[in-house]
């Protein structure tokens, strides 16, 4: 088996940021002391008159986002999930979401695969904030391929959107034929006995899984959730319909993300039962990225335990 | 227009903030009345902007940073032009464009929503920073309040705008040093604001009288000519200004006068359209 080849999200953004600002002059990007780290360094080269260092203060940040959005040039703006969700979300909600400003918000770092520097930066509830501001589109990407589509896609619509993005390079999964729509899931894999609803990093930990589950003789669907919001609705009640249970598996915690969007929208619409795997309402903690992940029970293993204790087998 | 002209224009607003106030029965009196000097001045005298063209891309900006002041913007762009007087009277009502605080989407003329405080200088910041970057002529203005600059993230944006050397930007500070807590100085006192500002690399000029156009007047040329650096006004007002029983009473913060207050507030502001008018 070949090496399967692995990038950081946060990497795609930065050069995504590149490609499209060779594009499209109204392209700013601003970041709060992190550009070495979110990635935005690789606009800042590229494009010195375009990038703005804010320093370490996101809620100026943020503001100043929204400012300049209203002269119709498109910021980028950029820190860790942390600080762009948890810190600045009222300037998220107030000067970005209200008046319904074009900000599109790279916020890098999310989850506990931030790994070492522990918990004070491993955000796990950035989904469940943002999913509350009306008119905010969240996408978090699986991999290097579906990351590059989305700032692209983000770019190219108009309003708010918070791009998730991760610091661990994770797999590969998608090719260059991939066809990336905002709000549309795609189903990786077809099975019969239930589906797996992933997001981000999870989606190939779920793809792992599916592998062990087949093994056992269990029949997994597959759909990579990479808009939470809004949520494609339609593949989700399918699933549920044709597989009969759903597992979602997240990098966040289990309350008001991805497992929380899915639970509203099926307890609605196709009632199921529901496994929601992710942080389960806990603090993270320091430790290498991957060892976390596995801790965590979101690598393909500890999904594949989760899934055989749902079923009861 | 010449002073007396602004002096009736001024007194206008005050008419249509009180009626506004008055028929919502809710709002905020005090601080609109103690900057109707300066929304005047800036919509009438300094600014250049268009009723008719009001997204026009080379526009000055203004952002109510102290949103919740809302009523005397309102009463300010209603006799500029932007829309009718008669909708100050819809202020604070289900489906009136006139929200409690101000909405960008909702209302012509307003360039940035507001009322949370503190986050209205930073998208002014960004106003001018875009400016700068597309080489427009441009300048921003941002009206905060003395309490106001308590929140951190004034300072955040007073940072920012210095190290991006944003001279198109002028920062004004409504002086009138209550809060709704009581005095500045008691609640947790910001003085000395011009000391701050300067140590921010603020271009800073006090201004003694904020109520007074001819003292507005020189600040607002001497912010012209300064180059390298943003600007910030200490304008020292009084709060409730031109109404009798308000001026300088805290209570009159976010109150809204009953039917009788609100005769004597009118009675008030005729006896000074009549002294105007003999001018």
């Amino acid at each position: 088996m070949s090496e399967v080849k692995k990038i950081a999200t946060r990497a795609s953004y930065g050069e995504a940021l590149v490609e499209l600002g060779k594009e499209h002059d109204d392209l700013v990007v601003l970041d709060a002391d992190l550009a070495a780290a979110t990635k935005t360094g690789t606009f800042k080269k590229a494009f010195p008159d375009r990038f703005f260092d804010c320093g370490i203060a996101e809620s100026n940040l943020m503001g100043v986002a929204a400012g300049i959005a209203t002269t119709g040039m498109v910021p980028f703006a950029s820190t860790f999930a942390m600080f762009a969700a948890g810190r600045a979300f009222e300037q998220v909600r107030n000067s970005i979401g209200y008046p319904h400003l074009n900000v599109k918000i790279g916020a890098t770092h999310a989850g506990i695969s931030v790994g070492e520097d522990g918990a004070t930066h491993q955000c796990n509830e950035d989904i469940a904030l943002m999913r509350t501001i009306p008119g905010m589109t969240i996408i978090n990407p699986a991999d290097d391929v579906e990351a590059k589509a989305a700032v692209r896609a983000a770019y190219e619509m108009d309003g708010p959107v918070y791009l998730r993005f991760g610091r661990l390079a994770v797999p590969v999964i998608n090719d260059e034929n991939y066809k990336f729509e905002i709000g549309k899931g795609v189903q990786l894999r077809d099975g019969k006995d239930l589906t797996i609803v992933a997001t981000g990093l999870c989606v190939s930990s779920a793809l792992d899984a599916a592998d062990l589950l087949e093994k056992d003789g269990i029949s997994v669907r597959i759909i990579n959730i990479h808009t939470i919001k809004p949520l494609d609705e339609d593949i989700l009640v399918k699933a549920a319909k044709e597989t009969g249970k759903i597992v979602t598996v997240e990098e966040h915690s289990v309350i008001g993300g991805l497992g929380a969007a899915v639970c509203e929208a099926l307890s609605e619409k196709m009632p199921v039962p529901v496994k929601r795997i992710g942080v389960n309402d806990v603090y993270g903690e320091s430790g290498p990225a991957a060892k976390l992940i596995e801790k965590y029970g979101l690598d393909g293993k500890g999904i594949y335990e989760s899934v055989k204790e749902f079923l009861g087998k | 227009m010449n002073k007396l002209e602004l002096q009736k224009t001024a007194n206008e607003i005050r008419k249509g903030i009180i009626s506004g106030v008055h028929a919502a029965k809710a709002g905020h009196p005090g601080g609109s009345l103690s900057a109707t000097e300066i929304f005047t001045y800036l919509y009438f005298e300094e600014m250049n902007v268009d009723p008719k063209n009001p997204n026009d891309p080379d526009r000055d900006r203004f952002v109510l940073s102290k949103g919740h002041t809302a009523p005397g913007l309102y009463a300010t762009l209603a006799h500029k032009g932007y829309f009718p007087v008669e909708d100050l009277l819809t202020l604070r009502q289900i489906g009136s464009h006139l929200q409690g605080h101000p909405c960008k989407q909702h209302t012509p003329g307003i360039d940035m929503s507001s009322g949370s405080l503190g986050q209205g200088i930073s998208a002014a910041c960004g106003m001018a920073l875009a400016g700068k970057l597309q080489n427009k002529s441009y300048r921003v203005y941002a009206l905060l309040g003395d309490g106001e600059i308590e929140e951190g993230q004034v300072w955040e944006a007073a940072m920012f705008a210095a190290a991006k050397k944003l001279d198109n930007l002028v920062v004004i500070v409504d002086n009138n040093g209550l809060q709704i807590d009581g005095s500045i100085e008691e609640v947790n006192s910001p003085y000395p604001i011009d000391k701050k500002f300067e140590a921010f690399n603020f271009h800073v000029i006090n201004v003694e009288d904020g109520n007074d156009f001819d003292q507005l007047e020189a600040a607002f040329k001497e912010a012209r000519e300064v180059t390298g650096v943003p600007t910030a006004i200490i304008a020292k007002t009084v709060k409730g200004k031109g109404v009798s029983f308000m001026e300088n009473q805290v209570s009159w913060h976010g109150t809204a006068p009953n039917d009788e207050q609100y005769a004597v507030a009118m009675e008030d502001l005729k006896k000074v359209e009549e002294a105007l008018c003999q001018k």
